[in-house]
């Protein structure tokens, strides 16, 4: 056998233990699409902030508010996870992969747990009215999430985990600018990510 | 400089059956299916080669079904992963051999 050849064999083996366990249809230009949402969201919030009192007159209370924030999340979330699938389907689609594989529900399976329970902690925190923890708690649940699936797809995953994470834990400490660190986590984060993602493994 | 080939397996000398064993190395375990689209190979070409590593002992094969369409998956056993793992020693030690 020829040295070439016995690189390229070697080579082989290597991509298909990754291939066969990790999720890499992820498109990195989605993380940077996802971020700009998430910015755009972030200064939406904190235009609908900065005009309360004009707002509060046409709306009654906080709770209002708290709505068209709500709305607000789950609309970019939604938005967020439709951009994720079309565009990781088109990935998967050009490696002949399908999207729904063993990998793929590993990943699933790995992030829900955490995802899942800091949904839920963030309903009871909201039910309870301890709406200051929310922000922090959001970062912190989703970080977990992200290092738990990071065995699953690319190894800066995790890094954007514990970036997540951090964030989180200062959103805690400082409740009052939650909304920035959002901005930053969500937003800026995934943007510089996804640039990563693409241009180390996609361009 | 005499060549040492005594970890290099012959068995691995066809490239789907040591595809099939690095998928089997890193993942617990893998699908029928799930291997065929992985390789790009054909049904009877994949299940000829998991027969003969089935046959060196190198994977066991656990049937099941699910919704009641069969659901074929293949774990590697010790031996397999040790001999999959010398034959890789065997590569490398190919290599440097040919740099000296």
């Amino acid at each position: 056998m020829e040295q070439k050849d016995l690189f390229k064999e070697l080579g082989q083996i290597r991509s298909l233990m990754e291939k066969s366990s990790k999720f890499v249809s992820i498109s990195g230009l989605s993380g940077v699409l996802i971020g700009c949402y998430a910015l755009l969201g972030t200064l939406l919030g904190y235009y609908i902030t900065t005009n309360t009192e004009a707002l509060n007159n046409q709306f009654t209370g906080d709770l209002t508010l708290l709505n068209i924030f709500l709305i607000l999340a789950i609309f970019i979330l939604a938005l967020s996870l439709l951009t994720g699938w079309l565009m990781a389907r088109k990935k998967a689609k050009k490696s002949r992969q399908s999207i729904w594989n063993i990998t793929s529900k590993s990943l699933l399976f790995a992030v829900s747990i955490p995802l899942l329970t800091g949904g839920l902690l963030v309903l009871i925190l909201l039910a309870q009215g301890y709406y200051h923890l929310i922000a922090g708690m959001l970062l912190i649940f989703y970080g977990v999430a992200l290092a738990a699936g990071s065995i699953y797809t690319f190894t800066e995953v995790r890094w954007l985990g514990i970036l997540e994470i951090s964030l989180g834990l200062l959103a805690l400490c400082l409740p009052d600018h939650g909304l920035l660190l959002w901005g930053l986590g969500f937003g800026a984060l995934h943007i510089i990510y996804g640039f990563i993602v693409y241009k180390k493994y996609e361009s | 400089m005499k060549l040492d080939l005594s970890l290099y397996d012959k068995v691995f000398e066809n490239r789907v059956r040591l595809q099939i064993m690095s998928v089997l190395a890193a993942n617990e375990e893998y699908d029928f299916n799930s291997l065929k689209e992985l390789l790009d190979v054909t049904d009877g070409n994949l299940a000829s080669n998991l027969k003969t590593l089935e046959k060196e002992e190198y994977i066991v094969v656990e049937k099941s079904f699910v919704d009641r369409k069969p659901n074929t998956r293949y774990k590697r056993t010790t031996k397999g992963l040790k001999a999959f793992e010398n034959h890789l020693i065997a590569l490398e030690n190919l290599i440097k051999q040919q740099y000296k």
